[in-house]
């Protein structure tokens, strides 16, 4: 990159720093208002300073819930949230690598047709199935499971093109050299295609991982019971109360957790990210 | 130890293509065999059907006694070093060389012998932690080396292994090649295009050509007596000048009856002396100096013959209709566009039928 000198950088600067505080204002609000006294904030009178209730709203919110109807621990929520995504990412991981190897290095009969009809899945989201995907996972009796809540979200297109172009880069001469060493498909797969593919799948689940969680339509239809409430929907339930006062001071402290096993997860991941995408490993 | 015998081995891919039309070549025990041609002429798909990694539509490959058209590569006791070198780029070095032979329930100590040994001889016993990305070409070269050594197969397949690397360190290695070969003595075959390459390591030299064998020989037997105008052009840089026997300027100085059924008449570059004399049975040719090439210890003095010529046999390094390389030794030549007589004496004219494809003896 070439280095601006002088006020042209002074002004990108500033340019940046806008940005940040517009990105980061709104998260600072959540995480002030989480700490202060419910009473303040419906009368309006929120200080943009820190209140003194952070441990007490806190503890109420992970362990408690709200004192309204939809009486559910957070911490619950995010449990449920937390498998539901991780099944997603785990399992649509899992079932894309094998399903990519297959029409990479496999001839069988129909391969192409089967590809694409892989491949137009990405044209039939959840949103546009919803209707068969609900009648099926309901007929299967998988209503209010953790197996509907991911089944469902797991079967699509994405990451098996992902992992199909991943693998067409990966020279021939390397399953050639396995298959001289000995190595059968499994061990080809196992020893050689699932190292290299290591910084592809921290890339995927990184991704795949955000998507579960925030995850919104899909659980409300499908979760009647609170105890199989993902936290998404526990926000949007906190708020609707009618018959009482919202305590904001708890949806805000929801609204932060919600934030931090994402936040969390692309901490942990950014290395093996980012070296994904600058090293070439082949 | 091992010989390889291809017995009329043919590749016919579906949709009709024959790449390899039908190969007879036997390399003996602990002989080191080379198969050189220009690009597409199947000398790869040819090492890769030894390897097992094509199939054999036609004719037997047989390695030491035993024919392998339906074994799998891991079972033919081969090993083979790519072009790319192919390692296994999460794996260290060691287990590189390992790999193989931990599929094969090779004793964890056994393996570390045979590994660490290699890994002495190709030099590379200071690096076996590191990975193939932190290691220059040459050594990525060597641990290919090591990993084919390792398996102390029957037979080595090399497929172009020196081509990714620099002129100097290409030198150097196929060096370090053909001594390890000789010291091991085991069977190989190796494929390049580089004609150098290919008469400085082969004991049995196989010149290819669109699928078909040309010559297989000795290779100083091939470049002293090439059987076809394609061998005869392809082996030795630079080419051997080539040129139609019909002009009168030729067909005169031509003597015997071996002349009249030759169509192409050809003299290397270095057979030529400038000279005003005519050696008896020779042929001599006046020239114009059209460039001058000086490389140090020799000068290559390209000159274009009075008489317009016809064009001769179409093969890869031909030149142009008419013109002539005359190699010189040293840096004295003739100044460009002065008028030279060149000359070559009998034993060194090479006669072949009119369509190139046989030679003819004198």
């Amino acid at each position: 990159m070439v280095e601006e000198e002088g006020f042209r950088r002074y002004v990108a600067h500033v340019i940046l720093w806008i940005g940040i505080a517009i990105v980061a204002f709104p998260v600072y609000i959540a995480i002030v208002a989480s700490t202060q006294d419910n009473a303040l904030i419906a009368n309006g009178q929120m200080s943009l300073l820190p209140g003194g209730h952070f441990f007490e709203t806190y503890y109420q919110t992970i362990f408690v819930g709200t004192s309204g109807s939809t009486r559910e621990p957070v911490g619950n929520m995010m449990l449920n949230s937390l498998i539901t995504a991780l099944l997603i990412a785990v399992g649509k991981i899992a079932i894309s690598i094998i399903s990519a190897y297959a029409i990479v290095y496999f001839r069988f009969p129909f391969r192409m047709p089967i590809f694409w009809l892989i491949f137009i899945t990405l044209m039939l989201p959840v949103e546009v199935r919803i209707y068969p995907t609900y009648k099926i996972v309901a007929d299967l009796h998988m209503l209010d499971s953790y197996a509907g809540l991911s089944l469902p979200l797991i079967a699509s297109a994405t990451a098996t093109l992902l992992f199909r172009q991943f693998f067409m880069t990966v020279p021939d001469e390397l399953l050639e050299a396995s298959r001289i060493d000995g190595a059968g498909p499994l061990r080809f797969f196992w020893d050689t295609l699932l190292p290299l593919s290591r910084t592809n799948m921290a890339a995927l689940f990184v991704i795949l991982f955000i998507l579960g969680w925030n995850q919104y339509l899909w659980p409300l239809l499908i979760t009647t019971r609170d105890d199989m409430q993902t936290i998404q929907i526990g926000i949007r339930k906190m708020i609707t109360t009618t018959d009482a006062l919202t305590e904001w001071p708890i949806v805000m402290a929801t609204a932060v957790l919600a934030m931090l096993p994402p936040v969390f997860v692309v901490v942990v991941m950014q290395k093996l990210f980012v070296r994904g995408l600058v090293e070439t490993e082949k | 130890m091992a010989n390889v015998t291809l017995r009329n081995v043919r590749k016919t891919y579906t949709g009709g293509f024959e790449a390899i039309k039908g190969v007879n070549v036997d390399v003996g025990d602990g002989q080191f065999c080379v198969l050189v041609g220009p690009s597409g002429c199947g000398k790869s798909t040819l090492l890769r059907m030894v390897a097992g990694l094509e199939t054999v539509t036609g004719g037997e490959i047989d390695i030491g006694g035993r024919v392998v058209n339906q074994i799998e590569p891991a079972d033919r006791d081969i090993a083979m070093v790519f072009q790319n070198y192919a390692l296994y780029p999460h794996m260290s070095v060691y287990n590189n060389m390992a790999y193989g032979l931990r599929n094969r329930g090779m004793a964890e100590a056994e393996i570390k012998t045979r590994v660490e040994e290699a890994a002495r001889v190709l030099e590379l016993s200071a690096m076996l932690e590191r990975k193939p990305r932190q290691l220059s070409g040459g050594q990525r070269q060597r641990v290919a080396m090591g990993r084919a050594i390792v398996r102390q197969p029957k037979v080595f397949l090399f497929d172009e292994p020196l081509s990714n690397l620099d002129a100097k360190l290409r030198i150097a290695m196929r060096v370090e090649i053909r001594k390890l070969q000789r010291r091991l003595n085991t069977t190989s075959i190796y494929v390049t295009h580089d004609q150098l390459e290919a008469m400085t390591l082969a004991d049995i030299l196989v010149v290819m050509n669109g699928g078909q064998v040309e010559q297989v020989g000795n290779p100083l037997a091939i470049y002293e007596k090439p059987a076809t105008t394609f061998v005869a052009s392809f082996i030795g840089a630079p080419p051997m000048n080539l040129m139609s026997t019909r002009p009168e300027e030729i067909r005169s100085q031509l003597a015997g009856s071996a002349a009249a059924d030759a169509g192409i008449l050809g003299i290397r570059p270095e057979d030529f002396v400038i000279t005003d004399e005519t050696p008896a049975g020779g042929v001599a040719l006046p020239l114009t100096v059209e460039a001058i090439e000086r490389v140090g210890a020799e000068t290559f003095v390209y000159g274009s013959r009075q008489q317009e010529d016809q064009r001769v046999a179409a093969t890869p390094g031909e030149l142009p209709p008419g013109e002539v390389i005359v190699r010189i030794p040293g840096t004295e030549a003739p100044a460009i566009g002065a008028k030279i007589r060149v000359a070559a004496v009998q034993s060194k004219l090479h006669l072949f039928s009119g369509d190139g494809r046989k030679r003819i003896e004198a």
